[in-house]
């Protein structure tokens, strides 16, 4: 390798190279050298140096007036009950800060800069290799250490260690396990349950059918979820719900499905198919439904299919039906899963 | 007059209710006053309103949505929108509309605040419907926090956190809902003009709607505690801004230190 080198420096360079392990092409850009020094405005005309001191000094004391005045800030733009004082307070404040620090740091550049000796030098490096008797040295730490360890001379400790330290990864292969299917069914199951009923988000008030007149829309979470004391927003980013009443007239709906609505209306998953989000943008005449993150658009005449955009599946339909006093109840859970895919899906 | 009216009219206690009220009378009007203003609905219209109106009516409306207002294939009939959507559509300047597209725009209001009452009157004649809401049924005094929630569940996805407007499908959009007047942000609830969907009492109670008005002229009122809100428009400005100035500051201040003085 060095020899490689060598001989590619030979072809066209005054230098030799210490190669090393690095190949170095005959046709190498030459070392250009140092640029020639360029003499300063500074360096030339005293006028331009006193005008950089002046310059330099009223940066580190435009950077004191900054930290005085963040302290001045404090105290004349106090947090009070109004919230446009949190505003002049924090803009205040930081404006001052800003001042203190960038002062300090912009002055010291250009003290360096315009002041500070600005001759070019180049410094040769030093050897990567450490002197004889470093290595010896090292060498012999080694030595000592394995000797007062015992790591050589004792057997069963060190085929004990070597044991431990391979066994030690292999649990990480055991728990790949878990990329397999989903133990727990969380992502197939919401709270929904036959008879539950459709309650208003976020005052749980029951919705009586004949209150969602045409055109209404319902935010809508399963009767029970607002009490929950644990888990509750989980729950509700799986079985939030759209409840949307249309002319009956205006509904192509799949004869299979056909009573999982009831007189036009119908209850949708708010959770995206895409990756999640909250679909809630219904506009009334053209009866889409808008997702905001991506744009994906669904048909609520025709049992929510994508007419637009990334999503690839419809939003899931909450069978629903009347109970004996007029209230909505889900019929079921969701016949699928809702939400975006995942592993199963 | 009207509160008397209504009730007797129906109520086989009128009597009682004309000496309750004569009491109230001496006891203090700001009884009565609070009594009355304590319903949703304004006055009823007189017939003198409803003929005027109707004029009105074939004058401006009729060639789109019919002589009897009961729709052609340009427009929607008109039959049981009631007085709240014409308010709206005509009080906003969105009704007569300029042209027809995906959506009617806000413009000057092309009538009289008389006028606009007469159209409401003839079309809340037709059949019933939303009536206009009365001051204090849109007075902002209304808790602003509960407003705040029932915002961001039923009216945010379409109209922004704070109201700043966003955009629908095939260039239709949510309007802002800065600066407009209390009483028409009710009336869009209650009537869902154009492509907003209806929020009838069911689902916003009256005191929920004036509770969300209270919200959306609270955060009107107050600056934003975070700074320049660069519209409100959401995360595609703010970043945009990072990106251009701050980044932008970081470029030129590198290039800064890098370059050697002259």
């Amino acid at each position: 390798m060095s020899n490689q080198g060598k001989s590619a420096a030979k072809g066209g360079a005054e230098h030799t190279y210490e190669g090393g392990l690095a190949v170095i092409p005959a046709d190498a850009i030459k070392d250009p050298g140092l640029e020639p020094h360029r003499v300063r405005m500074t360096d030339k005309s005293p006028k331009h140096e006193r005008a950089a001191v002046r310059q330099v000094a009223s940066l580190f004391v435009l950077s004191f007036l900054g930290s005085a005045f963040s302290i001045y800030a404090y105290f004349a733009f106090p947090i009070t009950d109004d919230l446009g004082s949190v505003r002049s307070n924090t803009l205040f404040l930081g404006l001052g800060i800003t001042l203190g620090l960038m002062g300090i740091g912009i002055g010291a550049v250009h003290w360096a800069k315009t002041l500070m000796p600005d001759a070019e030098v180049s410094e040769e490096r030093h050897q990567a290799r450490s002197s004889e008797a470093d290595r010896a040295r090292a060498l012999e730490i080694i030595k000592l250490a394995d000797e007062e360890s015992g790591f050589s001379r004792r057997k069963l400790i060190r085929r004990s260690l070597y044991t431990a330290l391979a066994a030690f990864p292999i649990p990480a292969i055991f728990f790949f396990a878990d990329l397999g299917k989903d133990q727990t069914n969380n992502l197939r199951h919401t709270m929904w349950k036959a008879g539950t009923r459709l309650v208003k988000d976020p005052t749980g008030t029951p919705i009586k059918a004949s209150d969602v007149t045409v055109g209404s829309v319902f935010h809508v979470v399963p009767d029970g979820l607002v009490e929950l004391e644990e888990h509750m927003l989980e729950e509700k980013a799986k079985a939030a719900v759209l409840l949307v009443r249309l002319d009956p007239a205006d509904l192509k709906e799949d004869p299979a499905k056909a009573s999982w609505s009831y007189d036009g209306i119908v209850a949708y998953s708010k959770i995206c198919t895409h990756v999640g989000c909250p679909v809630a943008l219904y506009e009334q005449h053209t009866h889409h439904l808008l997702c905001p993150c991506h744009q994906s658009t669904f048909d609520v005449t025709e049992h929510c299919k994508v007419v637009f955009g990334p999503a690839s599946r419809p939003l899931p339909q909450l069978p629903i039906a009347v109970d004996s006093e007029g209230y909505l109840v889900a019929q079921s859970d969701f016949n699928e899963p809702v939400g975006p895919s995942f592993w199963e899906r | 007059m009207a509160f008397m009216k209504r009730t007797g009219g129906r109520n086989k206690l009128a009597a009682v209710m004309v000496i309750a009220a004569g009491l109230m009378v001496t006891g203090g009007g700001y009884a009565v006053a609070t009594t009355v203003a304590k319903t949703t609905q304004s006055a009823e219209y007189s017939q003198a309103q409803v003929d005027e109106g109707k004029k009105l009516f074939l004058a401006n409306c009729a060639s789109c949505h019919g002589k009897n207002a009961e729709g052609t294939a340009a427009a929607p009939s008109l039959i049981g929108v009631g007085a709240a959507s014409v308010d709206f559509q005509v009080g906003t300047g969105r009704m007569p509309g300029q042209l027809s597209g995906p959506q009617m725009f806000k413009k000057d209001v092309q009538f009289t605040n008389e006028q606009i009452d007469a159209l409401a009157a003839y079309v809340a004649s037709l059949a019933p419907g939303p009536a206009v809401p009365t001051d204090e049924a849109v007075a902002t005094n209304g808790n602003t926090t509960r407003g705040g929630e029932l915002f961001r569940i039923n009216c945010a996805m379409c109209h922004n956190a704070v109201g700043a407007g966003g955009a629908l499908t095939e260039g239709k959009f949510a309007p802002s809902l800065k600066g407009v007047d209390p009483k028409h942000i009710y009336e869009a609830m209650a009537t869902g003009p154009q492509n907003m969907p209806v929020f009838n009492d069911a689902n916003l109670t009256p005191q929920d709607k004036k509770d969300i008005i209270s919200y959306l002229k609270f955060v009107e009122n107050n600056p934003s505690a975070g700074g320049y809100e660069l519209a409100n428009l959401g995360p595609v400005v703010e970043g945009l801004f990072a990106w251009v100035f701050a980044l932008g500051g970081i470029i030129a201040i590198t290039i800064w230190l890098g370059a050697k003085s002259n």
